[in-house]
């Protein structure tokens, strides 16, 4: 059981590698229950790294990463942590939604089955009991009349709104963006980000990694900035943003701003 | 109206209020001339007279024993012959995909013993000709005279000569088979990675384990993939059948030949052999365009597969200006 103020994410001393990269330098954090925390920062600064192996798509080289204060993706014996199996790992995923830059929509489902596949595959809901609930979420993200439709009949708003309801089928603790508007046109970014911060208004804990400094400002409740693979300044959006104190910071916000 | 095939002289005589009223009277009435192709004719000329030549030669050259052809076309015997084509190839596919999709995941396994003996498979049945692995298999009781079948280094269950197992049908099945399964092989591997990453993490990421992601999502989209080039295996291995004739396997090439060796009606039963693959091949094309036709419409491209079957077709929509010209 965790108390009021145990932190759902915690983040300490992560670090990783790719080959002689090392794209993670110690990563400390903390996201509590009802957070929104944006990471913003440059390409190769690490931010998307750190998000997937939140829910374990990459594996940490040290450090320890924990949700729910039991290790992500590990299970703690005394001092070792062993990987789970690949079934425990499944369990563990289903309670993070992600949601990726390309949306990657199943593109041999409609959009309505890409919805239900979680629920019914994962979770063993009934498939009338997750159409059902599935309809709902489509009407949520604004697309109820497109539950037949195909993902390449759909705009990139489109699919990104059909790949946030997938993610919230689930019923996620948390949801992780992976910059969820960085591959949409620019007419179509308003609308992702409208369905991400009704997310935010309604309590959702989300991490999200973005180039979108006006949804930061409105809808973070905390900013990082990241760069070379560790967290250079954070706080406050409205004050990091208006207000940077590293020079690396200022020289990003002015450079996208 | 005057037909002016001259080039669009835009605007050169703007300042003569009258020569401008004819120009736009020209314009309305310009068409664009279909391009003389003299080549192509003389092409379609020279084909002729050799199509021709050729009819001519097998109407009249009466070596080739049209009436032998009709005679055993629909022979009993040669009817066996088709039959165990179509098992051989039945069976031996069947071998060839399991086979295949095993090596293909063993391939693109972690396990890198896994994957290095895959690949060890492969090289060995790719590089070296089937009729060599049918013969070698046939004659595997020079090599291995007593074969058994038990725990390693313990007791036999069943043990014996090879030529007990391994008569002719089931050595060309599993020859067949085995080379198969290398090819299959391969045009799995391509399906699974033409499935983009991204399809995996979603998998994951909604909760999927591995093989449940490998079963709903990575196979139905690798699927599309290898299902056309698998057609086109199947028809590959109904002529490679063939081959097993020189293990005196009755297959349809063979059950020809063991006529003609009796008959000395060497072409017209060859001719007939020809015939019914012909028949079988076309039968296969024409459910793999179907096959084709119906994964290619859930894909993202339309324009891929569906070659047009007619040659008149193709050489009309490839001729210019058709339309244009009316």
């Amino acid at each position: 059981m965790t108390t009021p103020a145990a932190p759902l994410v915690r983040a300490q001393k992560v670090h990783k590698s790719f080959g002689q990269v090392e794209v993670l330098r110690g990563i400390d954090l903390d996201v509590y229950s009802g957070d929104v925390l944006c990471i913003i920062g440059p390409s190769g600064s690490g931010k998307s790294t750190f998000l997937r192996c939140i829910n374990h798509l990459e594996k940490i080289d040290s450090g320890l990463l924990m949700l729910d204060g039991k290790p992500i993706g590990y299970r703690r014996r005394g001092n070792t942590l062993r990987e789970l199996k690949d079934r425990d790992l499944a369990t563990f995923r289903s309670q993070v939604g992600m949601v990726f830059q390309h949306f990657n929509l199943f593109p041999h489902k409609t959009a309505l089955q890409n919805i239900t596949e979680g629920p019914i595959r994962v979770k063993g809901i009934s498939p009338t009991a997750a159409r059902a609930e599935a309809e709902q979420l489509l009407e949520r993200v604004g697309l109820a009349k497109f539950g037949a439709k195909y993902p390449r009949q759909l705009s990139g708003g489109q699919q990104q709104r059909v790949a946030i309801a997938r993610a919230l089928a689930m019923h996620p603790k948390l949801l992780l963006f992976d910059e969820p508007t960085s591959a949409l046109d620019p007419e179509l970014v308003g609308e992702v980000l409208e369905v991400m911060r009704d997310l935010a208004r309604d309590g959702m804990t989300m991490i999200v990694v973005t180039h979108e400094i006006g949804f930061a400002r409105e809808a973070a409740s905390n900013l990082i900035f990241m760069d070379e693979g560790i967290i250079i300044e954070q706080g406050d959006p409205r004050e990091v943003i208006s207000n940077p104190h590293h020079e690396r910071t200022k020289a990003f916000l002015s450079a996208v701003l | 109206m005057t037909r002016d095939t001259s080039p669009i002289t835009g605007g050169s005589t703007v300042a003569d209020g009258h020569t401008a009223l004819t120009e736009a009277d020209e314009l309305a009435d310009l068409r664009v001339e279909r391009t003389p192709r003299p080549g192509r004719w003389i092409a379609i000329a020279v084909i002729l007279v050799l199509v021709a030549m050729l009819g001519h030669a097998l109407v009249t050259n009466a070596r080739f024993q049209w009436s032998v052809v009709g005679q055993y076309l629909f022979n009993g015997f040669i009817f066996g012959g088709i039959l165990r084509t179509l098992e051989l190839t039945g069976l031996a596919m069947l071998i060839g995909v399991l086979g295949g999709i095993g090596l293909a995941v063993a391939r693109l396994s972690e396990n890198p013993i896994l994957s290095y003996m895959s690949r060890l498979y492969i090289w060995f049945f790719r590089g070296t000709p089937v009729l060599v692995q049918v013969l070698i298999l046939f004659n595997l009781s020079a090599l291995f005279p007593r074969l058994s079948l038990g725990i390693p280094f313990g007791p036999d269950f069943i043990s014996g000569s090879p030529n007990t197992f391994l008569q002719a049908f089931t050595t060309a099945v599993i020859a067949l088979g085995f080379n198969e399964a290398a090819y299959m092989a391969e045009i799995v591997r391509g399906g699974l990675l033409a499935v983009h990453p991204g399809q995996r993490d979603a998998a994951s990421a909604i909760g999927m384990t591995r093989l449940k992601s490998m079963r709903y999502i990575v196979l139905p989209q690798a699927m599309r993939i290898i299902i056309p080039s698998t057609g086109n295996e199947v028809i590959g291995m109904l002529k490679n059948t063939s081959i097993v004739s020189v293990i005196a396997l009755p297959e349809l090439l063979f059950s020809a030949q063991i006529i003609y060796s009796r008959t000395y009606q060497t072409i017209p039963l060859l001719l007939v052999a020809s015939i019914w693959y012909l028949v079988m091949t076309t039968v296969l094309t024409l459910a793999q365009t179907r096959l084709e036709r119906h994964y290619g419409r859930s894909d993202r491209s339309t324009a891929t597969g569906v070659r047009s079957w007619s040659l008149l077709r193709s050489v009309r929509t490839s001729m210019p200006n058709r339309g244009a010209t009316q």
